[in-house]
């Protein structure tokens, strides 16, 4: 995979003005700018109802906007492997085992097959199941559904991974463990990760960048950057300085959702 | 495994031994109540006379069996063609479910007695016979298989749309998948439902003077007054009707139990 050379701040892709009306008549999204830079990990914060995951879907070709446009800069248009989409359950095929799960995208693709399962056991091999391989989604917990639902968004080796919450139902214990397995992931492959989280907590942890979004309609109400350097670890998640930041994004949330018409 | 505790253990003895207990002391209070009134057999034959009918007539009788069955089994695996096939063709195309659907309830609702008879005038008798257990078993397939298609797990089908797979990819690695539960508890009312299509086929036939199935000796036997004979051959198709439901649960059993909810053990 040809690893892109660019600088962090060229946007990988950007939406311009970007509205959704729902047949239905809600509008879930208005007038969005947003610019998504290679290698970043970036989180779209905001309360339940205010479309962030209407425009994870729209990067995803999964739904199109009504106003505005979507724009791919760079080759990554052109990209067979361009997306990886983590859904906000693990979305498995009960039928198969991890294995089949895991190499379903690269059959959708017709990749040769030889090549394509030594790709999916490394991508088992990344998030450490490659002794579940022939376990169905059923005999394993949340957190390992999880797992397999990561390796198979990598093993296209995506320029850009979309989560939707990803961790939302998983218990706090197994957040944080999926959370450092993530950043690691995330370092190790320089992929570009664009998260949905309703947690501050967890987008502090995570990002490099934090977009507050508000409701009614659903727009970009504030953005706060998260310097602090990565490798990040169980030090940072009780440092003085990750305190601070989860009170800045807080407040942003805070006003975010005031304007958005709640209490 | 976790061993059975004592308790579940004598909970499947009892779910085993009570109906042969209730069988077998039905069976024999009708022997006595034979026996004592000195009931002829062309009114109540006793379950001894009816055992010795199998003895006496199990040529005639395994082989009317073995023509019923034929027919079952040839109407089942139409049904089940047919069933799936003209569910997969509704799911792709609109306009052919719009213009079949209705002509299928149609057949589903008419009761087959009433159709037998004009089958037989316009088909050769087997034919008709194989087309009533058709018509009555594909039904539940079709009905099945659709609200199985129209099942599939909605993010599942975002991903396969974010792969770009094709119409047949999604066939063949999502819907149909994901409908095989629904098809196999269609394909268990069909097993079922395609023997009494063939009984009742052949009993319509039967007055019309040709067939040699187990309904046809039915009818036939009670034209004769050999009612021993009749109990044997309604003995013969409930035994068949009850294999049937068990194969087609074992196969149901077989194909699910790796991952679908209604095939688990109460463990986890």
């Amino acid at each position: 995979m040809a690893k892109s050379t660019a600088s962090h701040s060229s946007p990988l892709v950007a939406l311009r003005g970007v509205g959704k009306t729902f047949p239905s008549g809600t509008q879930a999204l208005a007038g969005l700018d947003l610019e998504v830079r290679n290698g970043e990990f970036l989180s779209l914060l905001g309360p339940s109802g205010c479309g962030k995951s209407t425009a994870l879907r729209i990067v995803a070709g999964l739904s199109e906007p009504t106003q505005g446009s979507i724009e791919w800069p760079a080759a990554a248009a052109e990209s067979e492997n361009r997306l990886g989409f983590v859904f906000q359950e693990p979305t498995l095929m009960p039928w198969a085992n991890v294995f089949n799960n895991v190499l379903l995208p690269l059959k959708l693709k017709r990749a040769a097959a030889a090549n394509a399962a030594e790709r999916a056991a490394a991508a088992l091999d990344r998030v450490g199941l490659q002794k579940f391989a022939r376990a169905y989604p059923r005999e394993l917990s949340g957190g390992m559904r999880m797992r397999v639902s990561i390796a198979r968004a990598l093993v296209t080796e995506p320029a850009l991974l979309l989560m939707d919450e990803p961790f939302a139902a998983l218990d706090e214990i197994t957040r944080f463990k999926l959370n450092n397995d993530l950043l690691q992931l995330w370092q190790a492959l320089r992929t570009t990760v664009v998260f949905v989280t309703h947690s501050v907590f967890e987008s502090v942890y995570l990002s490099s960048r934090i977009v507050v979004m508000a409701a009614r309609p659903g727009r970009v109400f504030a953005e706060v950057a998260i310097d602090a350097p990565y490798p990040r670890d169980q030090d940072f998640r009780t440092s003085a300085e990750y305190a601070a930041l989860c009170r800045r994004t807080s407040e942003a949330l805070g006003q975010a959702m005031a304007a958005g018409g709640e209490q | 495994m976790k061993p059975a505790s004592g308790r579940e253990r004598r909970d499947r003895m009892l779910s085993i031994a009570l109906p042969i207990i209730v069988l077998a002391l039905s069976v024999a209070l009708w022997e006595v109540v034979v026996r004592v009134g000195n009931i002829p057999p062309y009114v109540l034959p006793a379950p001894s006379l009816i055992l010795q009918t199998f003895i006496t007539d199990g040529a005639l009788l395994t082989q009317s069996l073995l023509v019923t069955l034929i027919t079952t089994l040839e109407g089942f695996l139409l049904a089940t063609i047919g069933g799936v096939g003209l569910a997969v063709l509704f799911n792709q195309s609109r306009l052919v479910e719009y213009s079949l659907y209705p002509f299928a309830v149609i057949l589903q609702v008419t009761p087959i007695v009433a159709i037998a008879p004009l089958l037989l005038i316009y088909l050769p008798q087997p034919v008709a016979v194989l087309a009533c257990a058709w018509i009555v078993a594909f039904f539940p397939v079709l009905a099945n298989t659709t609200l199985g298609l129209n099942s599939v797990d909605r993010n599942l089908a975002d991903l396969f749309a974010l792969y770009g797979a094709s119409r047949g990819q999604v066939l063949w690695n999502l819907k149909l998948p994901s409908a095989l539960p629904y098809i196999l508890g269609g394909l268990r009312i069909a097993g079922g439902l395609s023997l009494i299509g063939a009984v009742v086929a052949e009993i319509a036939a039967g007055s019309a003077g040709a067939g040699s199935g187990l309904a046809y000796r039915i009818a036939e036997s009670g034209y004769r007054l050999n009612i021993p004979r009749m109990f044997a051959a309604l003995l013969l198709l409930s035994v068949a009707g009850i294999v049937i439901f068990y194969l087609l649960a074992l196969v149901n059993y077989l194909a699910l139990r790796r991952w679908h909810e209604s095939a688990l053990d109460g463990e986890r």
